[in-house]
């Protein structure tokens, strides 16, 4: 679970984030906002790749701002646009990088990667140029890059909002086929119908926070 | 991969890349040292000779050489006026020779085995600061970079093309320098998220 | 700037140092400019990633990039515009200039770190020493060596390149300093 305490972030005079207090716990969360909301600062800070200008942030009881490698290894992080997670040039070298960053084993990186290219029909793939794959297909290559190292938590950085609807679903119906603790930023309204808590964020404050059918509609109301 | 890499089971396909590369060099230092014309057309005719050993086509042995045609013409010429025409043929052989060897080199050895080599031989460097890992990254992500900057270069002109700017090569290569650093910080974050101590 | 940390290059040091190389091939897959008719020999792009990978990236970074783009050119990869690639070309005439590139970024980030407030003109002024003074210094001894042509001649066919790499230093120019105003933190 993650544990946000009174925290604050501020980009120069620019507050992004206004001392949120929060206590992560569901399986599937949601995190709704505007452009320019503050939501995808609010990522980030899950993992450590932004910290708090004051605050802190708990993920298991592990300080982000001091256990930023540990908390790292806990939270696996899905960016928005695939092209700019993709490490290597070719399908399985990407796949084992984060692997070989934990230090597995050869066997265990081979292993590992049948798993998750059989589990999301890419197993032909497998040497593929990474370029060549199609916008679902690195989409779901950057989402098995996270999972085959096994964190506990995933966060997703609108992982939907450069893909067409097929492809949407793709990754919607890859998503709710996750056994971890799933933490989803999008505009994306329709991925998020059956999570089990949104929170609307509206100018670095939490606007809603509830159930879907809660806090989307009051959402949709602020947004028009 | 994009690669110069021509698919064969020769012997020097099957060579490994360190000893093909250090042949490669001890010729060509010959090839420099020598001063004789009659020598140098040998040497020439030999590593013509090692094309189709190495299954390659004599076409293919041409191909390597013709980029540098023009500057081969200028060469003789000029050489010719000034010193004669057995230097010029001297000068201009020897620079084939050089090209048709190093580009034998080429044509049988993978990049990839090439830059296995490499980064082995790097770790003989370690004590003066060199880190084949950080090297074999920044491989990596450069030929990953490579084709997704080429496409970026494409979208960042046909959208200059709607405004009537994809000649200028600032309106094109601002944008797609901007939009390259952006992918830099977005996959540096990717790199350290997943699990890269540096 | 931060080039000279002490613990060596960070993550985002490598990204650069292999974006910076990517750069450098991805222009040369962009067509030749004729920008003097048939006066002049056409340019090629590529020298610009030279010049770019100095001036925004500074000496250690902007010359290991380079460094990089050469050692991947050495091993075959057809990088190089027209897509040549391989030993034969890095020890054919134009092997000096190309060997020569990773010291050219290196210095143009070395005397851009030296002022690092300085104005278009002087920006212009170090970008063009490195790229192109110190690039012909190099290029041309080893092309009048290979030729046996003498300096003299050597300087003669390359005067033909000035105009076009004089180009090249001004679209650097305003592209770096672009870069650096947009990522003040790069």
């Amino acid at each position: 679970m993650i544990k946000l305490h009174d925290v604050s972030v501020s980009f120069g005079e620019r507050t992004v984030l206004n001392s949120l207090s929060l206590d992560l716990t569901e399986r599937r969360i949601a995190i709704i906002g505007a452009n320019g909301s503050g939501k995808s600062t609010f990522a980030r800070l899950l993992n450590g790749l932004a910290l708090p200008t004051s605050g802190e942030v708990l993920v298991h009881g592990l300080n982000t701002r001091k256990k930023g490698r540990d908390v790292r290894r806990k939270v696996g992080f899905v960016f928005q646009n695939p092209d700019n997670q993709i490490v290597m040039p070719v399908v399985e070298e990407d796949l084992a990088f984060g692997m070989k960053n934990l230090g597995f084993s050869k066997d265990d990186i081979a292993t590992k990667t049948d798993e998750v290219l059989a589990r999301y029909n890419m197993s032909d793939l497998r040497e593929h140029p990474a370029h060549l794959l199609s916008g679902g297909q690195k989409q779901l290559l950057a989402i098995s890059g996270v999972l085959v190292m096994a964190p506990d938590i995933v966060v997703m950085d609108e992982p939907t909002t450069l893909l067409d609807l097929r492809n949407k679903r793709r990754i919607a119906r890859a998503v709710a086929a996750l056994d971890q603790m799933v933490i989803t930023v999008t505009h994306d309204l329709d991925l998020i119908t059956d999570y089990d808590r949104v929170i609307a964020i509206d100018e670095g404050r939490i606007f809603a926070d509830g159930t879907p059918p809660d806090v989307i509609p009051a959402y949709e109301k602020l947004m028009s | 991969m994009l690669d110069l890499y021509t698919p064969g089971s020769s012997f020097l396909h099957r060579l490994p890349p360190a000893p093909k590369m250090l042949a490669m060099m001890l010729g060509a230092t010959l090839l420099f040292i020598n001063q004789s014309l009659p020598v140098t057309i040998a040497a020439t005719l030999v590593i013509f000779a090692l094309y189709p050993v190495a299954q390659l086509t004599l076409k293919q042995a041409f191909a390597q050489i013709r980029p540098l045609l023009i500057i081969f013409v200028l060469f003789f010429v000029v050489q010719w006026y000034f010193s004669g025409l057995e230097l010029a043929a001297y000068v201009v052989l020897r620079l084939a020779a050089l090209i048709l060897l190093a580009s034998l080199v080429t044509l049988t050895t993978r990049s990839s085995d090439m830059i296995d080599t490499m980064t082995h031989g790097l770790s003989y460097l370690k004590p003066i600061g060199v880190n084949p890992e950080k090297v074999s990254l920044a491989i990596s992500l450069a030929l990953r970079f490579i084709p997704v900057l080429a496409q970026i270069t494409r979208e960042v002109r046909e959208a200059q093309k709607t405004r009537g700017l994809e000649r200028s090569v600032i309106a094109v290569a601002m944008p797609m320098a901007i939009r390259a650093i952006k992918m830099a910080d977005d996959i540096s974050d990717a790199i350290d998220s997943r699990g890269y101590r540096s | 700037m931060d080039t000279t940390a002490p613990r060596g290059l960070a993550t985002k040091d490598i990204v650069y140092i292999a974006l910076f190389a990517a750069l450098t091939a991805a222009l040369g897959l962009m067509p030749p400019i004729h920008f003097a008719g048939a006066a002049l020999p056409p340019i090629s792009a590529q020298s610009l990633g030279v010049m770019l990978a100095g001036a925004v990236l500074g000496s250690k970074r902007g010359g290991l990039a380079l460094l990089l783009f050469i050692a991947l050119v050495a091993v075959g990869l057809p990088l190089l515009s027209g897509g040549r690639g391989g030993f034969g070309v890095l020890i054919g005439t134009s092997g000096g200039f190309l060997l020569a590139w990773p010291l050219c970024a290196y210095i143009i980030g070395y005397l851009m770190e030296k002022d690092t407030a300085a104005s278009p003109i002087k920006t212009g002024l170090y970008v063009a020493f490195g790229g192109i003074v110190v690039m012909y210094a190099a290029g041309i001894p080893w092309m009048a060596f290979i030729g046996k042509l003498g300096l003299p001649k050597s300087l003669t066919i390359m005067v033909a390149y000035v105009p076009g790499d004089l180009v090249k230093v001004g679209l650097a120019t305003v592209i770096a300093r672009g870069l650096r105003r947009a990522y003040p933190n790069l």
